[in-house]
Order: C-alpha cells, then structure tokens, then sequence
C-alpha cells in the first residue's frame, strides 16, 4: 500500500477533521494499537516489560504533559520532574489516607493536584517569557522537591522521604505482573494521548499555538492569555503528575524526592527536543530514542570494539553516550526544532509524491 | 456606490499618547461613521500605528475619551476589543507561523466558540459540531480571498502577499463590525494592490464592516475611502473627504517636506 493524500478526496469538512485524516496514517495507528494491546503481551518477557515498556510509555506521557506546554504553548518548563513527583505524593497520600479508594481515581487525583501546583507555578508566565520563565520553573522544581523532603507529613513519616508504593488494584482486582501492569499504563497513556491529540487539533490547541507564536496578535483576536497559559500549566501538569503517579506505582515501586531531580527534568527536555517541539508523535520519538539509546549502546559498543579488536571499558561507554546525547541534541535544536517528528514528516512527504517529486 | 453611511459610531476625543517623552500622539480627535472606509494617511512615524493600537486596546492613551457605540470606555484590553467586534491586521504580519493558514482563520473565530477544553478533549457531539459550524465560515472566507490552494499550508512558507492575504482573511473570520487595517499593501505589486482594494470594498461594501485603514499609497486612499484623516508629529493636520484633504494647504506641506 502506497501512502498518499491523492485521490483521497474529503467530501466533507466533518471528513476531513478526522483524528488522522489520511487513511493510512489511520490504519498505522490503528496496526499499532492493536499490537500494542493484543501482541506485545504476549510475546514480550518480564524484561521488556519492566525495563523497556512500562518506562517508554510513563516517559513518553510526561514528554507529552511537556510537549504540551513548550511545545504547542509556548512556555518553556524546567519543572517537570517536580510535577511528577507532586504526582508520585499524591497518589500514594490518596491511597494512604482514603480508604479503598481506586487506583485509577487516586491517579486522576494526582493528576488533579499536580495540575494545581502546576497552575500556581505558572503564574510568572503571566509576566515572563523564555529564559526567565524557565528560571522561575526552575525555582518550582527545587522548591517542590524541598518540600517533600523536609515535610514528613507526605511520605508518611518515612525516612529520608522514602515512599514505598501501595499494590495497584481496581475494584477488587490487583495488577501485579509486570504484564498487568503494562497493559494498565498502556490504556491510561493511550486514553490521555488521544485526549492531548484531540485538545491540540480543537480551539484550545490553536489558542495555544497562538500564544506560542505571536501572543500580541493572538490577544488582538480575542484571546485571554491569563486563562490560556494557566490552562496550558494545568494540563501539562495534569499529565506529568499522571505520569509521576504510574512511574512510582507502576515502574520503580519506591521512590523518593531525590529521584525527582533537575535531572530528570532535562531528560524529559530533551526528548522533546529529539523527538519534536508541538508533536505528540515526537513525544513517543523522544521517549523511545532517549531511552533505547543507551541500552543500544551498551550492546553495540562492546561489540564493535571487540570486532575492531580496540580496547575498550564501561567508562568509555558512559563517554560516548554523553557525547552523543549533546551531539545530537545541538544537531536537532540548530537544524532540525521539530525534530524526529518533522523527519519522519518529510519521509512521509517524500513518499506520498513519489515517484514524482516535484 | 449603494452602500449609505451611518451614525458616528467611533469617537475619539483628544487622545493623547506618550512613551516616556516620546509624544506619539497629541490632543487628537476624530470619529469614524458606521459602514465608512476611513482612511488614516501621515508621514512615517505620524502615529499611525499608535493610533488603530489605541482603538483596540493595545496602547493605552494618557489623556482623551474613546466612545464606541455611544458608550464611555474604560482602559480595556485587546480580546475585550475583539469581543465587542473589533479585528485587525497588522504593518508587520502578525500571523501564527507555526500554524496553517485553515488553523490562523479558525483561530480568528474565537470568539465566537462556546465549548471548553474538557468537551474539546473528548471531541464529543457539541464541540465536533461547533467546530464544523465555523469551519463552514472559515471556507466561505477562503473561498472569499481565492485561497483555497494554500488551505493547509504552513503560513511561515507563504510569499509576502499571500500572508498579507491570509492576515486579512484571519480578521475576515470574526466577522467584524469594525476592521482595522495597518497598511495592508504595502510591498505589494500592482496586481496585488488591486485584489487587495477589491477585498476591501467588497467586505466594506457587502458585508457592511466599517473600516479603519492606514495606506501610504495616495490613489489607494483617495479612490477607495470615504473620508481621511492626516496625522503629522502626532498631530492632526487634516481631516474631510478626500477632495478637501488632497488641497489643504498644511497636508501638502508635511508631505513634501517628508521624505518619502
Ligand atoms: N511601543 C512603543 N514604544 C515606544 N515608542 C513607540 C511605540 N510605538 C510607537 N512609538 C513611537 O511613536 C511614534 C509613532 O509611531 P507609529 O508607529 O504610530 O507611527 P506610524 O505613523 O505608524 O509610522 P509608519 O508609517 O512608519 O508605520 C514613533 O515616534 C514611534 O517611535
Ligand atoms: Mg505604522
């Protein structure tokens, strides 16, 4: 099957505002569901559940919940991380101190107080752009992090601000398995990715954009850029506490404030650089790429420098991972901003004139 | 022409506007009628721009009363503007670069969307179908400008002209009651210019938007608008139907003595 827009003609407007409106990118998306969810579980081991999956999809919602914010309204974030951890805190106080209460609500409710928190921390973009917003976020993320280390009162009085996650049930059922949970994480990010997609392609998401690209005009045509960005802080916050939440109750299964850190901010910073800026797409590239990388390397390195007889060690690994990394990160924030997105955009461009390029 | 013209509904009274000690405007007053093309014309740096930022809430005047619609106004914002039906474009485009150029015209719509982002996250009946309602306007207006070829076009790829077009067709999507225009011909060719004055006094004479426009091109200004008002240093120098600007001895002046 050949991927083209041509001869794909939308005899309405309803046709042509589809989720994905040209058919293949509809069927592709559609494939990969349905692997996701029918196949991978059972072929996949223990392994890749724990250690490649469930991380993949729990990153890729918080590059979203970033994307969101940087990417598609404009307002550069360093706090991330400090959003999933309010996430991570939150769920676990829900499930402490209301009892029985679902999983599933506890992880809307972290979501709900992140998005709080975020909304508090997004007030200095009401005033301040670019590198001094990301100062400000900044003072977000040592701030909450702080917090949650100096008050016992949130890890339960553990200590050094250890929390170990409650079991994961809903209604009585208990996902233990990395299996289980897999398919769990899967559903929540597949729910709220559609979500983002829909809110993106909707006037939210244009309001957003337009913030984003020229907030001058955007207020000249009607909108408020108060409730508009603090609506961006909310949401993204929204999904990074979400994905705070799954990634203590789902992945690591105890953490602490420390795990939280800068850090891991500039991780899910730099899988949207990778992956693309204003594409939900490019948070799953991102997420992918920052992840897969270092294990593909790990695997790769040894190997070539074995077949090329060089000597080699773990340290020179670790090396050039980090070269790598900042290699490819000025690669994509110089030549391409849009990233991995915008280069499978282009291959797909390619195709669907092909074989007459014009 | 068969459109008539009516009440005052703009009235400006001895606006002044100051950044720091610069005056960009002083003690201006003017009114601009009901379904009129009034024309804005001065030398660089007259206080044009400053004066349609004024009208829409952009700049705020140290001294002077705006009355809209018969009503007193109070210091209000841009999108308080655009709510009471006021659009506009701009001397340097202002669109949204990142989006498409369907995207920056549904954009301009805004206002006028009832559904909120919860409803839009789910895409359910009532914002699916407030969504189609206004992209069936947003086409009557492609359709309107001839852009139905650059729909879904990055608007950051368009030539100049064409983003010019595109500028006026995202004010165009809001179905103004009052459209400000800031120079929208400049740079443009001669073919250009002239879809462009066919544009506006379609939208002007159909539709019945009362329009504010600044345009450095002198036959523009007296072919297209019904009365004009020049501005020199921030001051108002002339003002009356083109007939009586074009022989007022002050206007002459400042524009030979202008360089341009
Ligand atoms: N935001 C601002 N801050 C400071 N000074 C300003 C600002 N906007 C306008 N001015 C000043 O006000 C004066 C009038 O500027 P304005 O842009 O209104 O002129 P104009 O008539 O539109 O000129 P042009 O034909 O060049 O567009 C100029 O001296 C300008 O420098
Ligand atoms: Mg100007």
């Amino acid at each position: 099957m050949f991927y083209r827009e041509a001869g794909q003609f939308k005899s309405s407007y309803a046709a042509d505002q589809q989720l994905f409106p040209i058919r293949q990118d509809r069927i592709g998306v559609l494939l990969l569901l349905a692997i996701a969810f029918l196949v991978v579980p059972f072929v996949a081991g223990e392994y890749w559940f724990s250690a490649i999956l469930i991380p993949f999809l729990i990153f890729s919602l918080a590059a979203l919940g970033l994307n969101l914010l940087t990417g598609y309204a404009g307002q550069l974030s360093l706090g991330s991380a400090a959003f999933m951890a309010v996430g991570a805190y939150a769920a676990y106080n829900f499930e402490l101190r209301v009892d029985g209460l679902p999983i599933l609500f506890s992880f809307a409710l972290a979501g709900l107080t992140a998005a709080g928190v975020g909304i508090l921390f997004g007030l200095p973009s009401l005033w301040i752009k670019g590198f001094y917003l990301a100062v400000a976020t900044l003072a977000a993320q040592f701030f909450i992090v702080w917090c949650l280390t100096k008050f016992p009162w949130f890890s339960n009085h553990s200590s050094s601000g250890v929390i170990s996650t409650q079991k994961v049930t809903l209604f009585g059922y208990a996902f233990t398995s990395p299996r289980e949970k897999y398919l769990l994480v899967l559903t929540i990010v597949t729910v709220l990715a559609l979500a983002a997609k829909n809110l993106v392609r909707s006037s939210t998401g244009r309001a957003w954009m337009a913030v984003r690209d020229m907030d001058v005009a955007a207020s000249v045509i009607g909108i408020r850029l108060m409730p508009t960005k603090l609506l961006a802080f909310a949401v993204s916050s929204f999904y990074c506490g979400v994905a705070g939440a799954l990634y203590a109750f789902c992945y690591l299964g105890s953490v602490e404030p420390d795990g939280f850190s800068l850090d891991l901010s500039f991780r899910v910073l730099f899988m949207i650089i990778i992956g693309g800026m204003g594409s939900i797409l490019g948070s799953f590239l991102g997420a992918a790429f920052i992840l897969l990388l270092p294990i593909f390397l790990d695997i790769a390195l040894p190997w070539l420098a074995g077949a090329l007889g060089l000597p080699f060690s773990n340290a020179t690994v670790s090396h050039i991972q980090i070269l790598l990394f900042g290699t490819l990160i000025m690669f994509f924030l110089i030549v391409e901003p849009h990233g991995l997105a915008r280069l499978w955009q282009i291959a797909k461009e390619k195709l669907r004139l092909w074989p007459f390029p014009h | 022409m068969s459109k008539t013209i009516g009440d005052v509904i703009l009235d400006l009274q001895n606006i002044s506007l100051r950044f720091g000690g610069v005056k960009a405007l002083t003690d201006i007053s003017f009114d601009v009628r009901e379904h009129e093309i009034r024309a804005i014309i001065g030398p660089n740096g007259a206080g044009k721009s400053s004066m349609l930022n004024v009208i829409n809430g952009v700049y705020h005047p140290q001294e002077g009363i705006i009355i809209f619609r018969g009503r007193e106004r109070k210091k209000m914002e841009p999108h308080q503007a655009a709510t009471q039906g006021i659009a506009r474009t701009f001397q340097n485009i202002a669109l949204f670069k990142g989006m498409t150029v369907l995207d920056n015209l549904m954009t301009g719509r805004i206002t006028r969307m009832k559904t909120r982002f919860f409803e839009h996250a789910l895409w359910w009946g009532r914002a699916q179908r407030e969504e189609l309602e206004h992209r069936k306007k947003v086409e009557e207006v492609i359709d309107f400008l001839e852009i139905q070829h650059i729909r879904k076009t990055p608007v950051s790829r368009l030539p100049y002209g064409l983003q010019k077009r595109v500028e006026l067709g995202r004010a165009l999507a809001a179905e103004p009651s009052m459209l400000l225009l800031d120079e929208p011909m400049a740079g443009m060719n001669v073919e250009e210019k002239q879809d462009m004055c066919r544009f506006i006094l379609d939208v002007n004479d159909q539709l019945g938007t009362t329009i504010v426009l600044i345009e450095h091109d002198m036959g523009v200004v007296m072919d297209i608008s019904d009365r004009v008002v020049v501005l020199d240093y921030g001051k108002k120098i002339g003002d009356g139907v083109p007939e009586e600007v074009k022989n007022n001895p002050e206007v002459i002046k400042a524009y030979l003595g202008a360089s341009h």
